[in-house]
């Protein structure tokens, strides 16, 4: 989640939604995405909603700290509770993600899991998500996360190689990511995921294919492969402006990701989304396909962002005013924006088509109609899934997607 | 104390012996509207609280920049405190000259009207190029020089130094040269005293019919033109009918007057006297500077000589940044034009930069007072081609055409090209004339003499091509001379050049806005130089994008814009999605704004790049 939030109109004091956003609720299926706002030390690249202090406070003098944490999370599940009203439906997946989930005990992140198995029921087969910081879990704790109703684990392993890891300011030594992978089969988790970047600054080639092999090899269910985003704001922004660190060329990052895609699905992965591969339809993320299908989902934590039919709407950043908020029985909504039927359909065709599945053709204009045939002849395009009237990218296309979206949008 | 003269003679009744006709030939910069606003108060005709600094100056670039665009005429009345004269109220008329080398017409019109100039040089500095050369003009014209040296209050003054350079110039004795301070007032009614001792009075016969010559026309929103004459001979009178002789147009004479320095209505104006007419008309090119001015009825059968119609000499496109501005620049010109005789233009389109204008200048310095007027005072963006001058193209069918658009350059068999020439005057301190000749040199320039103005200061004379001139000469001149060379030039005709024509293309297709008619030897460099640039300039595209240089079939130089192959955002989850659509309709945008070349989209800013002269970013890196 980027640290800078979008512009938009209030959210109510309460919460509460426009009608028409719960109308026709019961047929899309509901998420939660829990933000843990804490690290240890902060990564060079990221700008995330995260901080290293343990205390904040809000401006009314309410104490957010790392220890009553969950409990404030749980108070906004329960106001989740009341905005969404008599809304029937069960949760079909939880993901919670940082910052670093795991500098929590173990028994926080089960007490969040609880609140919402209390006050809205989880589905059946529900997919419980936590990412996991490689050095701050063992088998003790991976234990009690499955006891409490955890089923999926993702760990940031980022990079088989150490000089990799201390440019992106990652304190795991290489090796660990993949023992956390059999910890966790151990511990009975289903489904794993292994994040990694790419086009990390002095990466080399064979770094990244050591990287790619390593991950493989720990025998994860699923792998995230991201190309270095050097966000504004970031240490590491700095460092390359000061040109300290070499900025990397994209044409490197189109390299690496080709290497990926060639290594993962040798090892018998399938892209389902541009950056995500899974071995098998149920190692997919489902919770990542909320996001990407229009679902609802309520983001909850300081800086989490939500969508309910129709509506997004973003948190106040800070832990401290987010706890402020709660604690004066407010929701603590930064801002909103309600979306045309224009916007949902150009969110559509940008989400859709970075995925496997691509986007119905019925979703574009005449304008993008168009372009979608030209897309088709430039090798953009597959034409089996075009001709049956869906768009679905190339390897190339993969590589271009923006660049495809912006045509198709017209 | 400023004199307050008694029985100041009323225009069309002064009798000439007691008027003086006078100019100030100066250097931007060495003071002349100082000068002149001393003399105004000097003479009483503005008094002290109501001056401003430059009061003549009218326009705010003129005000900025310090220089003069537009020639006014001023009516003094004068009585020497010393000499002949002594007491005896005379009438001085200050005739205000443009400073710049564009305007050598208009200042030859405005010297003809004089029988002296004030040559005002600044007293640390010396003489400048221009100022010698409208001295020259001067010299030609049988003007009397008084030369004066100012700003000799300033601690950098060298006033014997410049004395004696003055004195080599014109061949007088340094110790003629007067020396005033036009900002203290020292010497300036030594000064008036001098005008009325030394330039003879205007000499013209006063029974005959009316000529009076036009040295400027300005156009004014309420008045409408407003016509500067000198009457050479016999009177003109108001509410009678005049006449332009070289297009015989009749006009009302709707009020005639004097400067004084406002404009104050007489009963006409007589042999010798300046002042202004009034017809009505609301466009300069009606009233055009060189022309004679007659009456009607019995009016003078011949026009007094030296008329000529203004000339472009350099052209470029201008075309507004934003394509719905263009009916705003045709306004704004249209408005220009009404007080710029020798603005011409046409509307012209280009495939990469939509519909704009082809302008002609009548050189450097007027195209960019002329772009920066509407750039500010109409609040335009602009983006202008590099500039080009008029080339004349025999085929060798024996067909002739002339190109002002390097796009229209001929594609047949050519047998000549002619290309317009000057001559150029660069006055500079001696140490830099290895470096000016290099310049001149390496610009297809032939020398044609070189001569010290004094120990340490040389002027050269050289032939150039005007194309070679129009570009950056001038920026290269200052910065190889640490600014202080000076430049003046004149056309001399034309010769036939070896000259060709490279097209740019990108992807195949011909970027009209970037074609150039050079020199064959200078073809490769800028060929070279605009591929290079363009390639750093221009985004990948989806598709690989060859930039060549060529000369019709033949490419003479190639690079490369690789075809993007990563144009996709690594993350997209749910804090992303907001700011990811938002993105997206900032590049929608930002694709609206590119232009297209055959298929390759390219940003407006690389146009705009690729046509500047700075070459500064790619020397400084390393």
């Amino acid at each position: 989640m980027p640290s800078v939030l979008p512009d938009g109109e209030p959210v109510p004091h309460d919460g509460s939604l426009p009608a028409p956003a719960l109308a026709g609720a019961a047929d899309r299926p509901l998420g939660f995405y829990l933000h843990v706002p804490y690290c240890a030390t902060r990564c060079g690249y990221c700008d995330f909603n995260t901080y290293t202090a343990t205390e904040l406070r809000g401006s009314g003098g309410v104490l957010a700290s790392r220890d009553n944490y969950a409990q404030t999370l749980v108070d906004e599940v329960r106001l989740a509770r009341k905005v969404l009203g008599d809304d029937p439906r069960q949760v079909e997946t939880v993901f919670v993600g940082g910052g670093t989930p795991t500098l929590l005990a173990a028994a926080d992140l089960g007490r969040m899991l609880a609140a919402i198995r209390d006050e809205f029921g989880l589905a059946d087969g529900a997919e419980i998500t936590t990412e996991a910081n490689p050095e701050s879990v063992d088998p003790a704790y991976l234990a009690q996360l499955r006891a409490s109703g955890f089923n999926r684990v993702s760990f940031g392993m980022q990079s088989a190689r150490q000089h990799v890891l201390k440019i992106l300011d990652r304190t795991h030594t290489p090796g660990r990511p993949e023992a956390c992978v059999s910890e966790a089969r151990a511990a009975g988790f289903d489904h794993v995921n292994l994040d990694l970047i790419y086009g990390t600054p002095g990466e080399s080639d064979e770094d990244w294919q050591a990287s790619l092999d390593a991950a493989i090899a720990a025998g994860p269910d699923h792998v995230s492969a991201y190309a270095l985003i050097v966000e504004e704001g970031t240490q590491l922004a700095r460092r390359i402006r000061r040109g300290e660190i070499p900025m990397t060329d994209d044409d490197v990052h189109a390299d690496r990701y080709l290497m990926a895609e060639e290594t993962l699905s040798a090892a018998g992965f399938g892209w389902y989304e541009v950056s995500n591969w899974a071995t098998s339809v149920p190692g997919r993320c489902r919770h990542n396909e909320l996001y990407w299908r229009g679902a609802d989902w309520w983001g909850a934590g300081p800086g989490a962002h939500s969508h309910v039919g129709g509506v997004r709407w973003w948190n106040v950043k800070h832990p401290g005013a987010y706890a402020q908020a709660l604690a004066e029985g407010r929701s603590p909504g930064a801002g909103r924006e309600v979306l045309s039927a224009e916007d949902r359909r150009v969110e559509r065709i940008l989400l859709e088509l970075r995925l496997a599945q691509g986007c119905p053709l019925e979703l574009l204009a005449p304008a993008g109609a168009r372009a979608a045939a030209r897309a088709v002849s430039d090798g953009l395009l597959q034409s089996e899934p075009y001709a049956e009237g869906r768009a679905v990218l190339t390897l190339r296309g993969r590589l271009l997607a923006d660049a495809v979206v912006r045509d198709l949008v017209d | 104390m400023p004199a307050t003269p008694t029985h100041v003679p009323e225009p069309s009744r002064t009798d000439p012996a007691l008027i003086r006709n006078f100019c100030i030939i100066a250097h931007i910069d060495h003071g002349k509207s100082t000068l002149a606003d001393r003399m105004l108060q000097l003479t009483g005709v503005v008094e002290q609280r109501q001056m401003r600094a430059q009061y003549l100056d009218r326009m705010d670039i003129e005000r900025e920049r310090g220089i003069t665009i537009k020639s006014q005429a001023v009516r003094l009345p004068w009585a020497p405190t010393t000499g002949d004269g002594e007491g005896t109220t005379h009438v001085l008329n200050m005739i205000d000259t443009p400073g710049h080398v564009d305007f050598t017409y208009e200042v030859s019109r405005s010297l003809a009207a004089c029988e002296g100039t004030i040559l005002l040089v600044d007293a640390a500095q010396g003489i400048e190029a221009q100022t010698l050369a409208n001295l020259y003009l001067a010299l030609e014209n049988d003007l009397t020089i008084i030369p004066v040296l100012n700003k000799i209050d300033l601690p950098a003054a060298q006033p014997e130094k410049y004395a004696a350079e003055l004195a080599h110039i014109i061949g007088c004795d340094p110790s003629e040269v007067l020396k005033v301070s036009a900002k203290t007032g020292e010497g300036v009614a030594e000064l008036l005293n001098k005008v009325v001792a030394e330039v003879p009075p205007p000499v013209g016969v006063a029974d005959a019919p009316a000529r009076a010559m036009i040295f400027d026309s300005v156009y004014d929103s309420y008045r409408g033109v407003v016509t500067y004459v000198k009457v050479v001979d016999g009177q003109l009178s108001k509410r009678e009918r005049i006449q332009m002789m070289s297009t015989g147009a009749a006009h009302e004479l709707l009020e005639i007057g004097v400067s004084s320095p406002e404009m104050t209505a007489s009963d006409g104006l007589g042999v010798g006297e300046v002042g202004y007419l009034i017809t009505g008309v609301k466009d300069v090119r009606q009233s055009k500077v060189g022309d004679t001015v007659t009456q009607l009825h019995k009016g003078a059968t011949e026009a007094l000589g030296g008329y000529k119609d203004p000339k472009p000499m350099v052209f470029s496109g201008l075309y507004p940044l934003d394509g719905s501005d263009y009916p705003e620049l045709r306004d704004a010109l249209d408005k220009l034009q009404l007080n710029d005789a020798a603005l011409v233009y046409e509307p012209e389109t280009s495939a990469a930069l939509g519909f704009g204008f082809r302008v002609g200048f009548l050189g450097l310095l007027h195209l960019d007072v002329i772009r920066e007027r509407l750039e500010r005072e109409f609040g335009l963006d602009l983006i202008a081609t590099a500039p080009n001058v008029v080339y004349r193209v025999i085929m060798e069918d024996g067909t002739e055409c002339t190109v002002t658009n390097p796009s229209e350059f001929p594609t047949g068999k050519i047998a000549e090209v002619y290309e317009p020439m000057v001559r150029a005057t660069v006055l500079a301190p001696s140490e830099f004339v290895g470096a000016i000749m290099e310049l001149c040199q390496s610009r297809r320039g032939n020398l044609l003499g070189m001569d010290y103005l004094s120990e340490d200061r040389v002027e050269l004379r050289y032939t150039l091509p005007l194309a070679e001139i129009v570009f950056d000469f001038f920026d290269q001149l200052k910065s190889k001379t640490r600014g202080y060379a000076s430049l003046d030039y004149e056309p001399t005709g034309e010769q036939t050049s070896e000259l060709v024509k490279v097209d740019i293309l990108l992807h195949g297709d011909k970027v009209d806005a970037f074609s150039a008619i050079l020199h064959k030897d200078k073809a490769y460099a800028y060929g070279v130089r605009m591929a290079g640039k363009l390639r750093e300039l221009i985004p990948r595209q989806q598709f690989e994008v060859p930039i060549q240089a060529a000369i019709g079939s033949r490419v003479i130089a190639r690079e490369t814009v690789r075809a993007i192959r990563k144009d996709v955002l690594a993350k997209c989850y749910g804090g992303d999605i907001s700011r990811k659509r938002k993105l997206l309709e900032k590049q929608k945008e930002g694709k609206k704004r590119m232009k297209m070349v055959g298929a390759v989209e390219v940003p407006q800013e690389a146009f705009i790049a690729a046509l500047s002269t700075d070459e500064g970013d790619s020397k400084g890196k390393k």
